[in-house]
């Protein structure tokens, strides 16, 4: 159990599985393996993101890397990143099925390079395939609603929008539309994935009722990976926990905090 | 034979997917492959048989995000 303030039923449970960790963490861009397991421990996450590359024969590398996860205890998340037709994401999603041994796929079919927007129509036909094989999908996607719908079709039952383009570090830049899917899937587990720049940043998100945050550059690529880890832990944890308390709703006018009634001079 | 094994070309012994992973010195490591884009699944190896031209991926853990 780590550390974190929370409720006690307060649990982000995806595909049946209880995590107590609101933050999902990707493994990419640290400056080294000592860096990246201290940051992902700085971070209290239960689910980090990793991948499937190519690499040379002997090499040995990503065996190395792989031997670090197990050492964590963490949950891994494996993804199909750079995929870029419904074909390509299905068989990755098979090999890393096996490699990792998880049902779980954060699936992600880019449709274009200058944005990495997700193609939605073949993430919407990767899903269906793969979840009548077995696989726990979890899609990133856009805030479209349409989309959203077709993806809890197919056999979704989380769904991740972005908040911004991968690696922009812009934070939530459609808040409206964020704001509207979390209405209208008000019981769905909705993670907002890629986009997030700094902890205030996922604090909105959670503030908004958003179930979790999966970052990587963020952390990765701060000046201090580690400490921004922790600072993430923490704006996950706050935000949560203001969502839960119901944050008062902003008017267009100023309204006295102080007492009126009894005001000297009048 | 000639096959293209991670997008290069390669000139291998290998008649079999598990014999191709041994003599590229994968034999040890934990790997997923995959032929002309199909998976395979490591159980299935030694039966999938490879021809001239075959297109061979060989994938490994990795960072992700």
């Amino acid at each position: 159990m780590k550390d974190i303030a929370r409720a006690p039923d307060d649990a982000l449970e995806v595909y049946g599985t209880k995590l107590a960790s609101r933050l999902f963490v990707g493994t990419s861009m640290y400056d080294s393996p000592a860096i990246l397991a201290d940051a992902v421990r700085a971070s209290a996450c239960d689910v980090v993101t990793v991948s499937l590359r190519r690499e040379a024969g002997g090499s040995r590398a990503g065996n190395s890397f792989w031997d670090l996860i197990k050492s964590m205890n963490v949950r891994v998340l494996p993804n199909t990143a750079g995929c870029k037709t419904v074909k390509e994401a299905v068989t990755t999603a098979q090999m890393a099925r096996e490699v990792f041994d998880t049902p779980w796929i954060k699936l992600e079919v880019i449709g274009e390079d200058d944005t990495l927007q997700p193609d939605v129509f073949g993430l919407v036909e990767a899903a269906r395939i793969l979840s009548e094989d077995g696989f726990e999908v979890f899609p990133y996607t856009t805030e479209d609603l349409v989309v959203a719908e077709k993806l809890l079709g197919a056999g979704c039952k989380v769904l991740m929008p972005w908040g911004a383009p991968i690696g922009s570090g812009r934070g939530l830049n459609n808040v409206f539309g964020l704001k509207a899917m979390r209405a209208h899937f008000p019981d769905v587990p909705l993670v907002v994935d890629a986009g997030i720049g700094a902890p205030s940043h996922a604090a909105q998100a959670l503030e908004m009722g958003y179930d979790a945050v999966l970052l990587n550059t963020a952390i990765a690529k701060a000046g201090d990976a580690v400490a921004m880890a922790h600072a993430f832990k923490l704006a996950v944890t706050a935000g949560r926990e203001a969502y839960l308390a119901t944050p008062m709703e902003p008017r267009d006018m100023a309204a006295p905090s102080t007492p009126v009634f009894g005001v000297a001079f009048r | 034979m000639n096959i293209r094994v991670n997008g290069i070309d390669c000139d291998v012994k290998a008649s079999d997917l598990e014999g191709l992973l041994a003599e590229l010195d994968y034999a040890d490591q934990t790997v997923a492959t995959a032929l002309n884009r199909n998976f395979v699944r490591k159980k299935d190896r030694a039966e999938a048989k490879l021809n001239d031209g075959d297109e061979v991926e060989i994938l490994t853990p990795r960072q992700g995000g």
